[in-house]
Formats: C-alpha cells, sequence, structure tokens
C-alpha cells in the first residue's frame, strides 16, 4: 500500500466523523428537551412552552439538518475509504448500521418533517406524539451507532471464515447485547443530554443578561437545569460503567490511558497527572493516589491490573500464535474441502490470534517469514499514543464532574432561590457553551485513538483496513471536504447566531396567531381546518 | 441458533437481491421525486413565492425520503458486504460527487429561506438545483457502467483493487453508453419531479411543470429505448461457466465467469421479465398523456410504475450478475458469491420484514396527513414556519 495513504484515510474518517459529532449530541439532548417543552404546553395549555418548543425547535433543526447531512458521508465511507475492513467485518457491522436506518432513522427522519410543518394539520396530542417520536428515533439512532462500534472495540459473537475470508457473525444476540455497546450507548447518550442543557442553559443565561424573553429564558433554565443535572450525573456514573468494561475487554486501552507501564501489586494507585513518555516507557512528575485505580477498574482489592510491558509481552505471544493460525489457512485455503483434519484443528484453535498475526502485514508480506526483530516491533505497535490518551481522559473526566457543580448550582438557584441568578453565574454560563462538544469529542478520541493499532480490536489491523485508493483520490476528497465543511460550518454558526438573536419574537406573534386560529377550530368542529369561514356554532 | 436453517441460503440470498432492488425502487420513487424537483426548481419557479411553493411541496418529506438512500446504503453493507467494498471504493470520486450534492441538499432546503437577501435565496436554489440533478444523473451513469462491468479485481485475501489514475478512472466513467445511462436516469426522474408537481401545486405554476415533464418523459423513453438496443449490439454479456452452486460460500474468487454472448439472452431464458420493459413504456406513454391531460393522482402513479419497471429490468437482465469485473471477469460479484452469510441474511430478513410495514404505515399516515396543494397563500401566511 502507498505511503501515507492509510494515515490519509484515518484524517478523513476522523475529521468526518469528529465534525459529524459536532451536531449530533445537540440532536440527542434537544430533541427530548423540546418534547418536555411541548409536553409541558399540552398539560397547561399556557402559549408561553408553545412558544418555547416552537423557538427551541427553529435552533435544533438548523442543527439536526447538518447532523443528517454529514450523516450521509458516514454511512458510505467505510465503502469507499475502508473497503477492506467493510469486506472483512462487514457480515457482522453492517447489520445495525441497517438496522439503525430501518427502526431508528426512518422515524426520526419521517416525523421530523411533520414536527415543523404539522402544526395546523394535527391536533395537539398527535403533534407532541410526534415530538416524541422525532427524539425517540434521534436515540434509537445512536443504540445502533454504539453497537455497531461497540463491536470494534469489542469483537464477540462472531468467528473467521477461511472460505470467505471475512469474520462472520455466529450470534446476533451478542453483538446486540455487548456489554461495551451497552455501556457506550447510555454514557454517549447521556453526554448528549448534557450538551444540549448546557446550550439552552447557556442561550437562555445571555438573554437573561440582556433582560431579554426573561419569562421564555427563566422556564427554559428550569427545564435545562433539572434535566441537565440529571443527565450531568449519569453521564459520570455511565462512563465509569464504560472503563470497568473495558477493564477485561480492552486492557491495553485502559493501562494506556492511565499510563500504567508496569503492572502494579493490587490495588493499583491512580496518576492523577503527569507526563508519560513513550519512548521511555515511564510517567514523569507523576502525582499518584494509591488505591484509586485499582479500586475504579476493577472494583476490588485484590485484581491485578496488567500493565503495558506485559501486555506487550502477552502481544507478543500472540502473535506466534496468530502465525500458526496464518499458516494453518493458508492451507486451507489452497486445498479447501482436502485440507487435512488436523490442520482445520490448528486453525481452529489458533484463529482467535490471527488478528495479531496481519500486525505482521505492515513489515513483511508473509507473517510467516517474519523476523524475529519484526514480531517484536509489531508487539510494541500495539500500545497506542499514551499522551494524548492520558491527557484527554483526564480533561475530558475533569469537564464531566464541573458539568455536575455547574448543573446542581443552577438547579438549587432555579428551584430554592427564585429564578434569581448573578450576572457572574449567567455570564459563566454563556461562556461555558463549548465546553460539552469539547468533552464529546475528547471522549470519541479516547475511544478510537486507543483502540489502535486496530480497526477491529484483535481482529483486523488498521493499516491492513484501508482502501486501496491513489493518494490523488484522498488528497482531493480531503481538500474537498475540508473546504466544503468549512463553509457549512460558517453558515450554520451565522444562522444559529441570527436566531439566537432574533429571539423568539416570531414565535410569539405566530402563537398568538395560531391560539386564536386553534381556538375557533376547535369551537367549529367543521372538520375544515383552521381557516373555515363559518361562524362558530355556539 | 438453528431457527435461520428454516430458510435455504439460496432462498435468503435471492430474497436479499429481490429488497436491494426494493430499496432502490423505493429510494426512486420518493426521493426520486425529491430529486426531479430540485432539478425542475429554477426553470418552473419564476418568483421567490412561485420557488418557496415548488420547495415546500417536498419541504415536509424530503428527510424521510432521503432516508431511503441511507438504508440502501446500510443494506448493501449488511447483505451485500463485498457488493459494498468494491463498488463504493472503485467509484470513488464519482461517490463523492454525489455525497457533495446529497449533502447540499437538506441543508439548501432548510436554510434557503431563512434569510431575506435575493442573492442568498438564489444560490440555494443552484444548491437544490445541483443536489437534485447530479446525483440523478450519477446514479445513472452508474448504473450504465455496471452494465459494461466495472475494472476491479479482487488478490486472492479478497482486497479490492483498482489499477489506474484516479482522474483517468474518473472520466473513464463519464464514457458514452454510461452518459445515456445517465441521460435515462435524469430524465425520467426530472418527469417524476413533475408529475409530483402537477399533484401538489395548481395554476401556471402546474402547467409550466407539466410542460417540461412531458418533453422529459419523451426523452426518457427515446434514451430508454436507445440504451435497450445498444445494450444489445454493442455490449458484451457475463455468463457463469460451468456448474452454478447457489448455497456456497460467498466467495467470488470461487466461480469461473466468462464475458460473451448478450445481456439480453436473459429474455430468451427467461421471457417472463420482458415485464418489466414493458412497464417501463407503457408507464411513460401513460405519464406523459396523464401530464398532458392535466390529471393528477393517476400520472404520479403511471411515472412510478415507469420508473420501477426501467430499474428492475436492469436487475433482472443481469441476474445473477450484481458487479462484473472487465479486466478479472472471475472477481465478477454475483447473487451467489457476494452475500453475507446465511445466519446474517436471515436476521436482516426478520428485522426488515418488522420494520419495513411500519415503516411503510407511517409514512402513508404522513403523507395523508399534508395531503393537498401547496398554494402561495400558505407560503406567504406561514412564512416564518415553511421552508
Amino acid at each position: 500500500m502507498e505511503f501515507g495513504l492509510v494515515e490519509l484515510s484515518r484524517l478523513q474518517f476522523a475529521m468526518t466523523a469528529m465534525y459529524h459529532f459536532l451536531f449530533v449530541p445537540l440532536t440527542l439532548g434537544l430533541s427530548i428537551i423540546v418534547a418536555i417543552m411541548e409536553t409541558v404546553y399540552v398539560m397547561t395549555g399556557r402559549p408561553i412552552w408553545r412558544q418555547m418548543t416552537k423557538f427551541w425547535g427553529t435552533l435544533f433543526g438548523i442543527n439536526f439538518v447538518l447532523g443528517v447531512a454529514t450523516g450521509i458521508t458516514m454511512e458510505f465511507q467505510f465503502g469507499m475509504n475502508w473497503s477492506y475492513y467493510s469486506h472483512y467485518v462487514g457480515d457482522i457491522f453492517g447489520a445495525p448500521l441497517a438496522i439503525e436506518g430501518l427502526m431508528a432513522f426512518f422515524l426520526e427522519a419521517t416525523f421530523v418533517g411533520l414536527f415543523f410543518f404539522g402544526w395546523d394539520k394535527l391536533s395537539k396530542v398527535a403533534h407532541l406524539v410526534v415530538a416524541w417520536l422525532v427524539a425517540l428515533g434521534s436515540n434509537f439512532s445512536a443504540l445502533w451507532i454504539l453497537i455497531a462500534n461497540g463491536w470494534m472495540q469489542n469483537p464477540v459473537g462472531a468467528e473467521f471464515n477461511p472460505d470467505t475470508m471475512r469474520m462472520e457473525m455466529v450470534n446476533f444476540f451478542e453483538v446486540v447485547f455487548n456489554e461495551v455497546a451497552q455501556a457506550k450507548f447510555v454514557h454517549t447518550v447521556s453526554a448528549g443530554y448534557v450538551t444540549a442543557s448546557v446550550f439552552v442553559l447557556g442561550v437562555s443565561a445571555w438573554y437573561l443578561l440582556k433582560g431579554r424573553h426573561t419569562d421564555l429564558a427563566r422556564r427554559s433554565i428550569a427545564v435545562a437545569s433539572a434535566f441537565g443535572l440529571a443527565s450531568a450525573f449519569s453521564v459520570v456514573i455511565l462512563g465509569d460503567e464504560s472503563g470497568y468494561s473495558a477493564t477485561h475487554t480492552q486492557r491495553m486501552k485502559l493501562a494506556a490511558m492511565e499510563a500504567m507501564w508496569e503492572t502494579h501489586d493490587a490495588p493499583a494507585p491512580f496518576t492523577v497527572v503527569g507526563f508519560p513518555d513513550q519512548e521511555a516507557r515511564e510517567t514523569h512528575y507523576a502525582i499518584e493516589i494509591p488505591w484509586v485505580a485499582g479500586l475504579i477498574t476493577t472494583r476490588s482489592l485484590t485484581e491485578v491490573v496488567p500493565g503495558i510491558n506485559d501486555l506487550v509481552i502477552e502481544a507478543e505471544d500472540k502473535i506466534r500464535s496468530g502465525i500458526i493460525a496464518y499458516d494453518a489457512l493458508m492451507t486451507v485455503r489452497e486445498q479447501r474441502d482436502a485440507t487435512p483434519e488436523a490442520v482445520r484443528r490448528t486453525f481452529e484453535q489458533h484463529s482467535e490470534d490471527l488478528g495479531f498475526a496481519l500486525l505482521l502485514k505492515r513489515y513483511v508480506d508473509d507473517p510467516r517469514q517474519a523476523t524475529e526483530e519484526q514480531i517484536a516491533k509489531a508487539a510494541v505497535d500495539t500500545i497506542p499514543g499514551v499522551f494524548p490518551l492520558f491527557w484527554a481522559f483526564r480533561v475530558m473526566v475533569a469537564l464531566g464532574f464541573s458539568f455536575i457543580g455547574v448543573m446542581l448550582y443552577f438547579f438549587y438557584r432555579a428551584s430554592f432561590r427564585g429564578m434569581r441568578f448573578p450576572r457572574w453565574a449567567l455570564r459563566a454560563a454563556v461562556i461555558i457553551i463549548p465546553t460539552p462538544w469539547l468533552a464529546a469529542e475528547l471522549g470519541w478520541f479516547v475511544a478510537e485513538f486507543g483502540r489502535q493499532p486496530w480497526t477491529v480490536d484483535g481482529v483486523l489491523p488498521t493499516a491492513l483496513s484501508a482502501s486501496h485508493l491513489s493518494i490523488v483520490d484522498l488528497l482531493i476528497t480531503l481538500a474537498g471536504f475540508v473546504i466544503f465543511y468549512t463553509v457549512l460550518f460558517i453558515i450554520e454558526m451565522g444562522l444559529m447566531l441570527k436566531y439566537i438573536r432574533k429571539g423568539p419574537y416570531m414565535d410569539v406573534e405566530e402563537t398568538d396567531a395560531w391560539m386564536e386560529r386553534h381556538a375557533h377550530r376547535l369551537r367549529t368542529h367543521d372538520g375544515k381546518g383552521p381557516f373555515a369561514a363559518e361562524t362558530p356554532a355556539e | 441458533m438453528i431457527l435461520h436453517d428454516l430458510l435455504t441460503f439460496e432462498f435468503l440470498r435471492v430474497i436479499w437481491w429481490v429488497l436491494l432492488g426494493v430499496l432502490l425502487i423505493g429510494f426512486a420513487l420518493t426521493d426520486g421525486f425529491d430529486m426531479g424537483v430540485g432539478a425542475l426548481l429554477p426553470f418552473v419557479g419564476k418568483t421567490d413565492t412561485e420557488r418557496r411553493v415548488i420547495i415546500n411541496t417536498v419541504g415536509p418529506v424530503w428527510e424521510g425520503n432521503q432516508v431511503w438512500f441511507i438504508l440502501g446504503g446500510g443494506a448493501i453493507f449488511a447483505a451485500w458486504p463485498p457488493l459494498y467494498a468494491v463498488s463504493f471504493s472503485g467509484f470513488y470520486l464519482a461517490m463523492f460527487l454525489v455525497l457533495a450534492a446529497l449533502i447540499l441538499r437538506p441543508v439548501a432546503f432548510k436554510y434557503r429561506s431563512k434569510q431575506e437577501s435575493t442573492q442568498w435565496r438564489n444560490g440555494w436554489d443552484w444548491a437544490l438545483f445541483i443536489g437534485g440533478a447530479v446525483p440523478a444523473l450519477v446514479f445513472g451513469v452508474a448504473v450504465g457502467n455496471v452494465l459494461q462491468g466495472v475494472p476491479f479485481y479482487l488478490t486472492p485475501d479478497l482486497m479490492p483493487m483498482y489499477p489506474g489514475n484516479a482522474i483517468m478512472k474518473l472520466l473513464g466513467l463519464l464514457n458514452p453508453y454510461a452518459l445515456l445511462a445517465g441521460l435515462v436516469s435524469l430524465s425520467m426522474l426530472v418527469m417524476h419531479g413533475s408529475a409530483w408537481l402537477g399533484l401538489k401545486t395548481e395554476g401556471e405554476l402546474a402547467a409550466r411543470a407539466r410542460r417540461i415533464g412531458t418533453v422529459a418523459g419523451i426523452v426518457a423513453a427515446a434514451a430508454y429505448a436507445l440504451a435497450g438496443l445498444w445494450l444489445a449490439v454493442g455490449i458484451d454479456g457475463f455468463a457463469i461457466v460451468g456448474d452454478v452452486v447457489t448455497d456456497g460460500p460467498s466467495n467470488p474468487l470461487y466461480s469461473e465467469v466468462a464475458r460473451g454472448g448478450s445481456w439480453l439472452s436473459a429474455y430468451g431464458a427467461r421471457p417472463w421479465i420482458a415485464i418489466a420493459p414493458l412497464m417501463g413504456f407503457v408507464g411513460i406513454a401513460l405519464a406523459v398523456l396523464g401530464l398532458r391531460a392535466g390529471r393528477e393522482v393517476s400520472t404520479l402513479l403511471f411515472s412510478k410504475m415507469a420508473i420501477t419497471g426501467i430499474i428492475a429490468s436492469v436487475g433482472l437482465t443481469m441476474f445473477p450478475f450484481i458487479l462484473p469485473s472487465t479486466i478479472d471477469p472471475n472477481s465478477s460479484l454475483t447473487v451467489w458469491d457476494a452475500s453475507s452469510s446465511h445466519l446474517t441474511l436471515f436476521v436482516m430478513l426478520v428485522c426488515a420484514l418488522i420494520f419495513m410495514p411500519l415503516i411503510l404505515a407511517y409514512t402513508a399516515w404522513v403523507y395523508k396527513v399534508l395531503w393537498g396543494k401547496v398554494t402561495e397563500q400558505d407560503v406567504t401566511e406561514n412564512s416564518h414556519s415553511v421552508y
């Protein structure tokens, strides 16, 4: 494969995926917040809640559309840039993506049109149901995407088939109920809820600072802080669950996140800060708290967490076992049905480590020809970049905890201090608007960068997964995406800011007119819609 | 799991081949009129209000319609992984063009009327034109290339390879036959879009759309006939050599394929498939008559019939081939060697059987709620809420 091709493919995927995830968390959370607001409106009938639904709904719509548009790229990019990956694991990975379309995306996309266009065509309750279906669809969407992603982290329920040269599904339920996928799903949607809460809180705080739309802003803060508080707690607790599942499924990622070079006697200490040095395999200026890492990761006092150095030695063994599997595979492929039973058995015994032999393909075409030096190199390759992981993880966690503090404060002021907020707090709420996005992107970075050098952990190396395109292909699309996405981002931000600045004026007028028409329609029951000219029946 | 043995591998493969067709046709029938309307927008709508009317006929539904495309991608990934791997990387730059156009479209719908400036709105109108016309054309071009075979081969590890220079490969896709196929697809969807506008708008606007639609229909019929003729005399077909194993492992290299003969020999072997091109021609003829007569619902239905027939005719003609290879025919992907495993096909069928009826039911309900014409009054009175 051409030099740099894999790197460029990774760069493009990382860029488009992280860009996509600028819009997704707000969609996940705001869809629910809007549905909550509309629920209050339908229950109380008070016009202010309808204005709030419409106003936040408009912002939801501006954001939603870019989430959808950039999601199109994601659905096809595996085939375009990762064709060997698509072939190798499509039998398992494709299924959740297709089910996402069937179960979630159709629901969300079909009803989102009705949410915006259906106010005059549906009863209040029917429109509320539509709003909840949009929220439900978005969140189901996240479920199936994370089942797909969870399988890349912890490939359960699948086996290698020598005839088809790929992984094939053997148990669908194991794939769906993959513990990693479930932990990641709840963590990710909670992060989306926090993002939307911080967004609503920040925008409302800005209105309060300006003394505009205070009715709308106060009520919005009440909703956002309550919803945000619950979500901030769950994002931290469920994030811990996600880390706990990594203890036994992705030990190398965990060790790298914590910069644990050596295996420590249980319970291992937690390094709060420090400067991991990948070359020397040690962490400089480390500040440690005894016991904490062992307690968090194993939830026991006696279980040992293996360090990076021991995991590299383990990887070397697996590479050797993988070479045996590779050798048997070549025989199976050549002789097919005539393969001696003994060779088949050898393959089955070692097939779990086949992926480790494929790590050698970076250095040698036929892993069976690998030298000792190459095997040692491939084993070291299994360590992801420790420094960026260590710090990305710490910043994410710190942000996660700070959201609890923010939400607690605003919830307290909103509930027990008569909705009065000091100006410094309002200003702070505006300033922190971008932070949940930062935390979410860092979270994805830890999850996916920490998975390297694999696309599917222990099964398929990243270096082998990319399509055999030319550098020119990649440069054209990379430049295209950068220009195109930058322009879209500027336009999106411009419109967001315009509509936030404008505020809900239009929604107020429109709501008044609508309430009148709606009341009229209720009185007349003529079945001809709100514009019918008949006089009221009574 | 033993349940999946209830249905044979062969049967599941055929079912998923049919479902692949259903998804592509579903996409063309629903998102097809969105694309057609997009392509028509700058020509049918003269004033800003007229253009807003046009946009709002598809405003509430394009998002749902587009999911047919996304689901098509997902379903190909799940049921035909080798096809997903080979085709999208093989058509790399063409795919990028389609993606760019399709990303532009949602944004244009949503953002166009959010600023007053004429320049802003004109810009987005042309974005909608590109978002409609470019994919409509490129999808046809892709089909034209598939019929001729695509230059790829598979290594023994089943890694797809496409020798050649990036730019030349893109230009190679734009050969005369493929462009003719692109014309079929573009004109057919423009006809479909005008049938939709005929149903959803009124007065001069609808009349203008119908006039263009009539021409598009005639062009579509002529181009489709020409493409068929060309296929008969100018393009070699593909055939599996020796025994056809229908329930073997999905490894394209296990079967031998030879180039030669005609694709159209399928009509000799399975005469009943002639019904597909027949539906295409009759559908177009009736749709054109309907457009001229100003019929609304029936025109749209005939247009749908035409599209169904035309797309189905391609699949039925090529069966069992899905993606033939010119440079290494043995690498060609067929229904019998490019599918997912038996279990995955079964699981996905169960999911499709649960969710497809639901999707069709709620989509039908949404169209029913939105039934009726979009008028200039609707747009001006709800200026803030609509597109």
